[in-house]
């Protein structure tokens, strides 16, 4: 006998800005859908969750990248993202519809959102996690027991968090680690529209102004991507300026750059500048001194190319690439470009 | 104005290691610290307190030896200070610590805004915070930048969003978590230091909660267990490259492009 005969399936919440999803949306519907071929005995949907207001017609494109069934809210209350309104829809939605899981991008309004309702519900709620597998010792019992993985301490140890005995496991997962699937406009599936009974239309939180970011004076400290510039490559500047570009990324410097007068203190990285941690880190023709290193060592990729097969650098680096950065450099943005163009 | 900073004691490193053969987190020394984000939180606090008047106090659930994080927080200026401490609160997750906390809070008073870090460096999840807001059904705001205005019935603030930046006005009582760089931490002062050595910290535990089922604490009452914790396994393993530089600029991309940044 299943322990939670009543619970099923896998729920995606697909999160929308001004009408239009979000990637991770889809990237965790595509996941989900490899989850479920996993289980096939068990029959599991994958089901996108969409709440917003006018946003009737996005449920098609949930099915066409690979839900089975969409749990529409559409409601002015839902425009723009409030922790309130949507957390009352998608409790309401859970308690109705039952899923066993229940996944949510660890953006920063997944990550507002799922604690609130996990909280509302009971349920145990992973953080911020990077991989989902099913533990397939469970699935003769009946489970769809889900093995979440995720980084702590500062991403200096993994943990692997299962949640055995409430329903629905509920995780946030990081957008950009699952891979999209193509989209198949053939897929045929279920809609459903919810309509939630709000316990109050007025607002706790009433938004005063909205100011979009400067882009100027740009922020390093917050980039995803950076590329280093080093004294070694100095003379590739504006390409490097180019590279980060393209990969939507910011440049950064070594102090030794910034005193050579090619970029700005304010992007100078280490122990008398700032410190980053972004996904990924180049360095480029930066030797490694402890200062710089200090500044920049959290990152989670790091990737070196220095023409000294001996250089520091590559002590920290997690990728290694001995060559001249002034010839690497323009044949990789050459790359990039003809990739993106593609 | 009445105002709650919630503050975890944190080993002070979050360079741990696992023993590879028990998969138990070594804490040799076991030094530990305040959790670096909650001093953001006190600061805030204590600048609300400047202008508006009234208390700043301090809770924490932990061991006793959470004490220390207390004291730390009265160096600093905090009023009084409560901690949660009950052998059955052990081993709690999000679920269970935030219930835990949101009890201790409802057992010690009336609060007009509750303050928590942005996250803390051991468990890192970030939900503790809103978590607690809805035990109170109060109220809750993450990624707050600066606070505009505060009033008694209200408090105005801006919050980080990821294209832009949004003021919003939030009723009170609630509950904000605040960004790093809010405010530059004060330092611990040695005056005030000594001058509360012996100033006593309430400890709560469970026979003083509104709620005394111990299945709703700890272990019993975290829905979520780690199953098995390990080291990143590729991180440190390193690949280096050779060769001509259109070798190197190929091998490069196809790195990139496989790691999804391309
Ligand atoms: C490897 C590992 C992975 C884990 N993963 C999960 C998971 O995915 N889901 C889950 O539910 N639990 C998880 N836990 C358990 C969880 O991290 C903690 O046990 C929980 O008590 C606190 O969460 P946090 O440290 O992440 O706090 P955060 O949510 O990051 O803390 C935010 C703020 O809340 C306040 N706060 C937090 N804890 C306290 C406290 N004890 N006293 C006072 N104020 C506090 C502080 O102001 C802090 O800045 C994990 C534990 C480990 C060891
Ligand atoms: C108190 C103090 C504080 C400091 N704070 C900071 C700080 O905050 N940040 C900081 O960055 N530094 C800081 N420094 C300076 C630091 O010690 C180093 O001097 C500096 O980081 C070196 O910069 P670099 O790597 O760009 O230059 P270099 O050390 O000159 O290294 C250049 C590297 O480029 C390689 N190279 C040369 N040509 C090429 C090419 N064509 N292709 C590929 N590789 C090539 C070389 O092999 C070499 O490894 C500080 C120093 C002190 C004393």
């Amino acid at each position: 006998m299943a322990k939670f005969p009543d619970y099923k399936d896998i729920y995606v919440f697909v999160e929308q800005k001004n009408g239009e999803p979000a990637e991770v949306g889809y990237e965790l519907i595509s996941e989900a859908r490899k989850l479920v071929s996993t289980i096939p005995n068990m029959d599991y949907k994958v089901v996108g969750v969409l709440l917003g207001d006018n946003v009737k017609d996005k449920a098609e494109e949930v099915i066409a990248h690979g839900a089975d069934k969409v749990i529409i809210v559409d409601d002015p209350l839902l425009k723009d993202y409030s922790t309130q309104f949507y957390a009352d829809a998608l409790t309401q939605i859970i308690k109705e519809f039952k899923p066993d899981s229940f996944l949510t991008g660890a953006t920063v309004l997944g990550r507002d959102l799922a604690p609130r309702v996990a909280a509302r519900i009971n349920a145990g709620l992973t953080a911020d996690a990077t991989k989902i597998d099913i533990d397939q010792d469970k699935v003769a019992d009946g489970e769809a027991l889900l093995l979440v993985t995720r980084p702590t301490f500062g991403g200096n140890l993994f943990g692997t968090i299962v949640c055995p005995d409430t329903r629905p496991q509920m995780a946030t997962i990081r957008p950009k680690v699952f891979d999209m699937a193509p989209i198949d406009e053939t897929r045929t599936g279920e809609i459903i529209e919810f309509k939630p009974e709000w316990e109050s239309t007025t607002p706790q939180v009433e938004i005063m102004e909205t100011v979009a970011k400067a882009l100027e004076g740009v922020d390093i400290t917050k980039a995803n991507i950076l590329v280093g510039v080093g004294r070694g490559a100095e003379h590739s500047i504006e390409t490097i300026k180019e590279c980060a570009k393209e990969l939507g990324g910011e440049v950064c410097a070594t102090r030794a750059v910034v005193e050579d007068g090619f970029m700005d203190k304010d992007v100078q990285v280490g122990q008398t500048g700032k410190t980053v941690r972004p996904s990924l880190y180049i360095a480029c023709g930066i030797s490694g001194a402890v200062q710089h290193v200090a500044g920049m060592e959290k990152s989670d990729m790091i990737i070196a190319i220095n023409r000294d097969p001996e250089a520091e650098i590559f002590k920290i680096a997690n990728m290694g690439f001995v060559g001249n950065v002034d010839e690497v450099l323009p044949l990789l943005v050459e790359e990039i470009k003809k990739a993106k163009a593609a | 104005m009445n105002i709650l900073v919630c503050i975890k004691q944190v080993p002070e490193s979050n360079k741990v290691e696992v023993d590879p053969v028990t998969g138990v987190i070594k804490r040799d020394g076991a030094a530990s610290k305040m959790n670096p984000y909650d001093l953001y939180a006190l600061e805030t606090a204590f600048r609300i307190q400047e202008k508006m008047g009234g208390v700043v106090d301090v809770i924490s659930m932990g061991p006793p030896q959470a004490q220390e994080v207390i004291r730390e927080a009265f160096a600093m200026g905090a009023d009084h200070g409560i901690l949660v401490s009950d052998r059955s609160f052990g081993g709690a997750d999000v679920l269970a610590t935030s219930y835990t906390l949101s009890q201790g809070i409802k057992s010690s008073g009336n609060y007009d805004l509750i303050l928590c870090g942005k996250q803390t460096i051991d468990g890192d999840t970030a939900q503790v915070g809103a978590e607690i807001a809805e035990w109170l059904q109060i109220p809750s705001v993450n990624n707050v930048l600066e606070i505009k205005e505060v009033h008694d019935d209200s408090i105005t603030i801006s919050m980080d969003l990821p294209q832009e930046v949004e003021v919003a006005k939030i009723s009170l009582p609630c509950l904000l978590s605040v960004d790093q760089d809010i405010f530059m931490p004060r330092l611990p002062s040695y005056v005030k230091k000594k001058a509360t050595k012996d100033r006593e910290i309430k400890v709560l535990s469970l026979k003083d909660m509104e709620d005394t089922d111990a299945s709703h604490y700890g272990l019993n009452g975290s829905p979520t267990q780690v199953q098995r914790i390990f080291p990143p396994t590729s991180s440190k393993e390193k690949e280096m490259w050779d060769g001509s530089s259109a070798v190197l600029a190929d091998q490069l991309f196809h790195k990139i492009e496989e790691l999804k940044f391309v």
